[in-house]
């Protein structure tokens, strides 16, 4: 294959799977507490702050410690916002994670202030290698792989796991898992913990990508990740993950198929097939089971 | 004292109510150790209501619940069935996308003995086979009946002390009833004590030492079945004939 068509495959698969892993860190949390935690993109910018924080340590101490942000964010906001409103109306918990974002956005403005700023992050990945006969950026083939393992490890986790099955039933009927014993606390703990965990990859991978931070820079993943768990079919996994990879491909795609003039409305049309989709198959390409009001 | 110290559980005053609608309206039970007793009624009774308030899945607006002499007011529900208490709500409630044999494996969430709970696992396989035939298929496949199995086997793996059911039969073709009913008398001889909510009274009544027949929210009856079959009141309470209780 020529270089120009390996190259924007290589791009599709990679931004795929980071709105794969954005996907499916909000679909997880969706899926056990009914709740769209748009407060995900915090999570992202959290990650990446704590790297800048900690510019000059050993990249891999510097990972871990995002990663260890992240998931502690994630816990925090769990306990004190969400854990109260739990078993509350699905709208008044979309509301609250808007105020839960608003307010996390806003400290880190505070703190941090509103511009980016510069990190020269893992700077190696930037350099090209030959593969497959063409030369390709490491950075990308890193993504691939790194997403590829965390999905495979997290549905791994979900399939073989005492926990992980507890975690599917919880997110089939939640009231049901509760009756047979299953602990909702532990359950909705460990979801946050991993979407956090998920968030701090996607963070790491798009800061050493643009080589920049800022306290938005986790919503436009977000919201584009939330289009995916739709159209993936809300409230399941494996739809979140292909409907998350799908919406992040099509993006790359879009930029490289559409004739040069109406590239600058790629998501025009990005949004066009969401509505096809959506119009076709109004329960999303793999529709959850057992979608239904809880006592 | 004595009575209420023999009593595994023991329900008094129990109110639900839904806005300002009462569901329940201050209804009295106990069930002793061994026994096994059912709850009857036709649609609308709120026997569901009742079920579901003694197991906490849905909040009582007053009374009170004891389990060997526990009050359960404020015990999580996840926390009962490690107390003893298992319940198959209506619509039975499976994991469709889960396989037979993890639905089974949910059922004995509280459980610690591992191997105990394989050997448990295996002699229920030995009563319901066709659990074991389709252990690795996804519950959703399964039929009213199987389903229906699958629950109660599910409820059975937590070794409960009391098995509670809503509606066993709902929605079961006759010779599945049979079944789940045989099956139902099987687990009494194990020791395990039930209550039983049915609005198929005769299915019941075969099988209970005590029933109660509720209307309107509240029990206007109770006693043995065959006394209750013969009671002219029976018929009237089931049926509405002269009888001014509302039902919601």
């Amino acid at each position: 294959m020529s270089q120009p068509i390996l190259q924007t495959l290589a791009d599709a698969l990679s931004v795929g799977g980071l709105y794969a892993l954005t996907a499916l860190g909000i679909g997880l949390i969706f899926g056990i507490m009914r709740l769209i935690n748009f407060a995900h993109g915090e999570l992202i910018a959290i990650a990446g702050y704590t790297l800048l924080a900690l510019f000059g340590m050993p990249p891999a101490a510097a990972i871990v410690a995002a990663a260890a942000a992240a998931m502690l964010l994630a816990l925090v906001t769990e306990r004190l916002a969400f854990r109260p409103l739990r078993g509350a109306d699905p709208a008044t918990l979309l509301i609250a994670s808007f105020a839960v974002s608003f307010f996390l956005q806003k400290t880190l403005i505070l703190f941090v202030g509103a511009r980016p700023k510069g990190i020269d992050f893992l700077p190696l990945l930037g350099r090209q290698v030959d593969a497959l006969g063409v030369r390709l950026r490491s950075l990308e083939i890193v993504a691939i792989a790194v997403s590829a393992i965390l999905l495979a490890a997290l549905s791994w986790f979900l399939k073989a796991t005492r926990f992980g099955l507890e975690m599917r039933a919880a997110a089939e009927d939640f009231t049901m898992a509760r009756v047979l014993g299953v602990r909702a606390n532990r359950v909705i703990a460990t979801a946050f913990a991993i979407s956090g965990l998920l968030a701090a990859t996607v963070s790491c991978l798009v800061v050493a990508e643009t080589g920049v931070v800022q306290p938005r820079m986790g919503l436009q993943l977000t919201i584009i990740a939330f289009v995916g768990t739709v159209i993936g079919g809300l409230g399941s996994l494996a739809g979140a993950a292909l409907g998350g990879f799908l919406v992040g491909a099509a993006t790359i795609l879009l930029q490289a198929l559409l004739p040069p003039d109406l590239r600058a409305f790629r998501e025009a049309f990005l949004f066009l097939a969401v509505t096809l989709v959506l119009v076709l198959r109004p329960r999303g390409l793999i529709p959850a089971r057992g979608l239904r009001e809880r006592i | 004292m004595s009575e209420r110290e023999r009593a595994l559980l023991a329900v008094s005053g129990l109110i639900v109510r839904y806005g300002r609608i009462a569901a329940v309206r201050g209804v009295d039970l106990e069930i002793r150790a061994g026994e096994i007793v059912s709850i009857v009624g036709p649609n609308g009774a709120g026997k569901t209501s009742l079920l579901s308030a003694i197991f906490g899945v849905i909040p009582s607006a007053g009374g009170d619940v004891r389990f060997a002499g526990d009050r359960l007011a404020g015990v999580a529900l996840e926390a009962l069935v490690g107390k003893g208490i298992a319940f198959v709500p209506e619509g039975r409630r499976i994991f469709a996308s889960l396989t037979v044999a993890e639905n089974l494996a949910l059922g004995a969430t509280v459980r610690r003995d591992n191997g105990q709970v394989h050997a448990d696992r295996e002699r229920l396989f030995a009563t319901f086979p066709i659990l074991a035939a389709r252990r690795r298929q996804p519950a959703g496949l399964l039929s009213g009946g199987e389903q229906q199995q699958l629950a109660i086997a599910r409820a059975l793996l937590s070794r409960p002390k009391l098995l509670m059911l809503d509606e066993p039969s709902l929605g079961l073709a006759p010779a599945i009833i049979d079944q789940v009913y045989g099956l139902l008398r099987g687990i009494r001889a194990e020791g395990v004590t039930i209550l039983l909510v049915e609005q198929n009274a005769e299915r019941a009544f075969a099988l209970s030492d005590r029933a109660y027949v509720m209307r309107g929210g509240e029990f206007v009856l109770n006693g043995a079945p065959k006394a209750l079959s013969a009671d002219p009141r029976f018929d009237a309470a089931y049926f509405g004939i002269g009888m001014s209780g509302a039902s919601p």
